[in-house]
Parts: structure tokens; C-alpha cells; sequence
């Protein structure tokens, strides 16, 4: 999933600083499930905030809106009888719903309200770690079904560097080398072979490199599914 | 010349079988290319090439491609290193052409530093290619005299290729098929990583040797004399890949703070005879880091000096 992290309750505020009625926005999606961006954390956020400006002696009228989604027109279209009713919105969705919200409301100030950090799993409770750099061309069957590109800190794909040690990436002792780890996978499973020989250079174009991505399945364009 | 690859001194040495000294120079923190001259004088003639560092430790510093012309021009060697951290494949080859322009004929194969390590932990990290691709790309360059997407070169970059080796760093079963992929590359010298734990690095080279490495590639051991124990127990806990034994750090502290640098010489000394006569290693890299001035003196007392003239 899509996992992203709440801004500071600062930044935020200074983002709405010169607004009094505002909308936040939820996602029943990757920011639900990765605890940032569902109905309770914009409940938390709503309220939250309106102490802060209270605080402040500049009250702000918040309402809360959660939606199945945010990458999807047909759920951004939901709040278009309301969404005059505010001076703004702040969306907690990854960058795709501030971004969706945009593109139909036009006239409307889109905040956002989380930072989008990764495609990831979670690796134990409140822990999420990077699995995927979305690259468009996937080939982790080569490296033990592990990404080096996603996951060694140089995307080396004839790795490991000389950085690496006890299983550790040299950039942090809470990152793990994966070269490392595919390494050890191979030799356990016999087959070590498979690291002789040089891989060649990667073809980024299907990466962001290749400039902004879309994905088009004519069948479903054309209405036959 | 006709079978030689480069044409380089570091390929004509090794090439004649005598037993290479190569040196290194980081370029300064800024355009001081009198100091530069300065330290290339405490190399020049005392070494058979110099490393010029591309940006070492992630730390901005004058390019590598520019320093290793300033050193053309005194008369030395260098031995242009180039990392992928800094550039994608456009820009690697254009230095590459350059490089080669400008009379540059040995190159060192990099990926480099990360840059949390360094002064700009802001950037963008590049690696587009990897430092073995990276091998394969000069030598594709040199021997069909093509980019790496088939269009035809000119006039070809023929360069010396190195690459870099650390024996010491994990996973250390590893690390010997690592050393053969980056032959199968194109390396044709490989220089390690500074060595301190012997007993390691002769199971390396032994292991090396059976593979049959050393007939493929000269390969050079890394030595770095160390100014004093405070250098060495901060290379230990800091500098990524570094394998420092605990005995090399007691015998430092074991003299006084004055005899230090000399203690880490005699043992750089001690390391150099011996891999003299180690099977496989065909020469010393001795990377006196920050410490030029020191470099005749220890090619001196290695007993390396003249350098061939081949």
C-alpha cells in the first residue's frame, strides 16, 4: 500500500492560518489502514486544531468528510454539494487526493495534509518499511524475490557494496543491507550461481525517469469489462 | 603498445611484471591548485599512477576529472576515480570522452559514498548504473568503441580499468565471486580496500588465487599507515567497511602518543614486505590519507624506490 505520514500540527496550521472555515478529508484507503488518514485521525486532527486556534483567540469552524477513496472521481464527486461551503480543504490522503480534489475543484484551496513516504507494508505493529520504488519494470524474481532497487540505499543491482556489514546497510544501523540478505537467501538455497555474472544497465524509462506515468487498458475503455 | 590496452605507466608496470606502488591525492575543498601542486610533488616519481578521489566521503571538493589534468600537467599519473553516485549514464560517458581528451588513461570504477555521509545529505542520489556496470560501460567504450546503446565513438577512450574490492566487508563468502564479476566486467586492476586484519585478507587472497583471479587481473593490496590510535579506533567505529583489528589499535596505544605515526609505518612496512611475496598481489596501493609529505619516506623504507620506467 501507499504508506504516508501525518504533517506536524505546526505545519498544518500555518497552512490554514488566514482560513475560518475549513473541510478535512478523509481516505478509507492505504492511509486508513497505515493509521493516518481515517475517520479517527481526522476526528483527532479536527479537534486538534480547533484548540490550537482557540487557543490563539482565532477560532476556526472545522467539518470532517471521510471517503472510500480519493483516487477515484466518482468518490472525490461526493463532497461537490459542500464543498462551497468552505474556504478550504485539507486532504489526509497520499498525494493522489489533494491532487484529485484539485483537478475537479478548481477554484478550491487544496492543503495537504499528510506527506506520502512510500509504497510498504507494515513489518510489525506501528512499524511500516519500503518494499516497492515502483520502477514499471519488475524483476525481483532475480534477486530472490527481494528489490534492490526499492531497497539497497545506492538501487545497486550488482550489490553488495563495501558498505555493507553484519546484514547492516552502512547508512543506518536500522537498515538492513538487502544485498545481504539476498546473498544469504541464495547460498542457503544452493544456488549462489545465480549472482555470477554481471546484470546490465536497467532501462529507467517505465520508472518516473521516463517522465509522468499512465496506464491505459483499452478493454475496459472500450467498455468491454 | 600494440597489445596493450591503455597504454598507460600503471599497465605498462604491472604489465612488465614489476611489482606496482600506486598513491593517492584527494583534491581540496576548493579551486587551492597551488597546494594541490604541492602535494603532487611529495608523489611524483615515487609512485607508478595517483589516485584522484571523485568527491570522497560525499564531501564537495574540486572534480576528479579536473584535479587528474592538473596532475598531467606536473608529470604525474593519475588514476581518475569516477563514481555513480554523482552521475547518470549521459554524464558518465561525456567525462568519460573527456577524461580521455585531456590525456587521462586509467580510471577507477566507483558507486561512492553514500551521501548521508557527507556535507549534502540534501541531494539527489544519482545511480543510474552501478560501479560494476560502470566497469562494463569504460570497457565496452575501449574495446568495440561503442556507447553503451550501440551508437558508434569516434575516437574511443582507451583507459585502464580498475575497480575497487573489499574483502572485508560482508557477506564475506561472497565477496571473492563479487571480486570475479567485476573481472568478468572488464576490470583489468583492482584495488582494495585499506587492509588491516591480515589473517582475513591471505584467506581472501588464497581464496583469490584458486579462483585464478590473479591471472585474470592485478590486483592491489590497500595499505593505509596510520597517523596514530585516535586515526584508528575512529576508522574503526566510523568508516564504513572497515575491518580494524583490536590487536592493530593495542599495538599503537602501546607506544608513546609521539612514536605513533612512526609505529603505524613500520607496520604499513611490515604489510607492504609481505605482500611482495604474497601469490596473487601484484602490487601495494598505499593511500596516505592526508599525508603526502610522508610518501617518499615510506616508498623509501619499503624499498620500492626507483620506480620502473618502463
Amino acid at each position: 500500500m501507499i504508506v504516508a505520514d501525518q504533517k506536524s500540527l505546526k505545519e498544518i496550521l500555518a497552512m490554514v492560518k488566514d482560513n475560518k472555515k475549513i473541510l478535512i478529508v478523509g481516505c478509507k484507503g492505504c492511509v486508513t489502514v497505515c493509521n493516518v488518514g481515517g475517520l479517527k485521525e481526522v476526528e483527532i486532527l479536527a479537534s486538534i486544531m480547533k484548540i490550537a486556534r482557540k487557543k490563539q483567540g482565532n477560532d476556526i469552524d472545522i467539518d470532517i468528510k471521510v471517503l472510500e477513496r480519493q483516487c477515484d472521481n466518482e468518490y472525490v464527486a461526493e463532497i461537490s454539494d459542500i464543498i462551497n461551503d468552505y474556504e478550504a480543504v485539507i486532504s489526509l490522503a497520499c498525494g493522489v487526493g489533494p491532487q484529485f480534489l484539485s483537478e475537479m475543484y478548481k477554484e478550491k484551496i487544496i492543503y495537504p495534509g499528510l506527506n506520502t513516504t512510500f509504497f510498504g507494508g507494515a513489518t510489525e505493529h506501528g512499524v511500516w518499511e519500503e518494499r516497492c520504488a515502483g520502477c514499471g519494470s519488475c524483476a525481483i524474481h532475480d534477486f530472490a524475490g527481494l528489490c534492490p532497487i526499492a531497497r539497497c540505499a545506492k538501487s545497486l543491482m550488482n550489490g553488495p557494496c563495501g558498505g555493507s556489514s553484519d546484514g547492516v546497510c552502512e547508512i543506518n544501523k536500522d537498515t538492513v543491507c538487502i544485498w545481504d540478505t539476498i546473498v544469504q537467501k541464495k547460498i542457503k538455497a544452493g544456488q549462489l550461481e545465480d549472482l555470477i555474472g554481471v546484470k546490465g544497465l536497467k532501462n529507467w524509462r517505465t520508472a518516473r525517469d521516463g517522465g509522468p506515468r499512465r496506464s491505459i487498458r483499452e478493454e475496459l475503455v472500450q467498455g468491454n469489462i | 603498445m600494440s597489445d596493450l590496452k591503455s597504454g598507460s605507466n600503471l599497465e605498462k608496470v604491472l604489465k612488465a611484471g614489476h611489482f606496482a606502488f600506486t598513491g593517492e591525492c584527494g583534491p581540496p575543498k576548493g579551486a587551492d591548485v597551488e597546494h594541490l601542486k604541492e602535494k603532487f610533488q611529495y608523489l611524483k616519481g615515487n609512485v607508478d599512477a595517483v589516485n584522484v578521489t571523485d568527491n570522497q566521503t560525499a564531501v564537495v571538493r574540486m572534480s576528479s576529472l579536473a584535479a587528474s589534468k592538473l596532475m598531467i600537467d606536473e608529470g604525474l599519473e593519475p588514476n581518475f576515480q569516477m563514481v555513480t553516485r554523482d552521475r547518470n549514464r549521459l554524464a558518465i560517458m561525456s567525462d568519460i570522452l573527456g577524461a580521455y581528451a585531456l590525456g587521462i588513461r586509467n580510471m577507477l570504477c566507483l558507486s561512492g559514498d553514500h551521501q548521508t555521509f557527507g556535507n549534502n545529505p540534501q541531494a539527489k542520489n544519482v545511480h543510474d548504473i552501478d560501479s560494476m556496470q560502470l566497469i562494463a560501460l569504460v570497457k565496452k567504450m575501449r574495446d568495440e568503441e561503442k556507447f553503451m546503446n550501440d551508437e558508434d565513438i569516434d575516437v574511443a577512450p582507451k583507459m585502464f580499468i580498475g575497480a575497487a574490492c573489499n574483502p572485508f566487508a560482508d557477506p564475506y563468502e561472497y565477496r571473492v565471486y563479487r571480486l570475479a564479476n567485476k573481472i568478468e566486467a572488464g576490470a583489468d586492476f583492482i584495488q582494495t580496500q585499506c587492509i588491516f586484519n591480515m589473517d582475513k585478507f591471505r584467506d581472501f587472497m588464497k581464496k583469490a588465487v584458486d579462483m585464478g583471479l590473479h591471472k585474470k587481473c592485478y590486483i592491489l593490496a590497500g595499505v593505509t599507515p596510520m597517523k596514530n590510535a585516535g586515526m584508528a579506533n575512529f576508522m574503526s567505529k566510523f568508516v564504513p567497511g572497515m575491518d580494524i583489528p583490536a590487536s592493530i589499535i593495542k599495538r599503537l596505544k602501546g607506544v608513546d602518543k609521539k612514536n605513533q605515526a612512526e609505529e603505524g609505518i613500520k607496520f604499513a612496512l611490515e604489510q607492504v614486505e609481505e605482500f611482495k611475496e604474497m601469490k596473487g598481489v601484484a602490487g601495494v596501493h598505499m593511500m596516505a590519507i592526508e599525508w603526502e609529505h610522508m610518501v617518499p619516506e615510506i616508498a623509501e623504507r619499503a624499498k620500492v624506490l626507483p620506480r620502473p620506467v618502463v
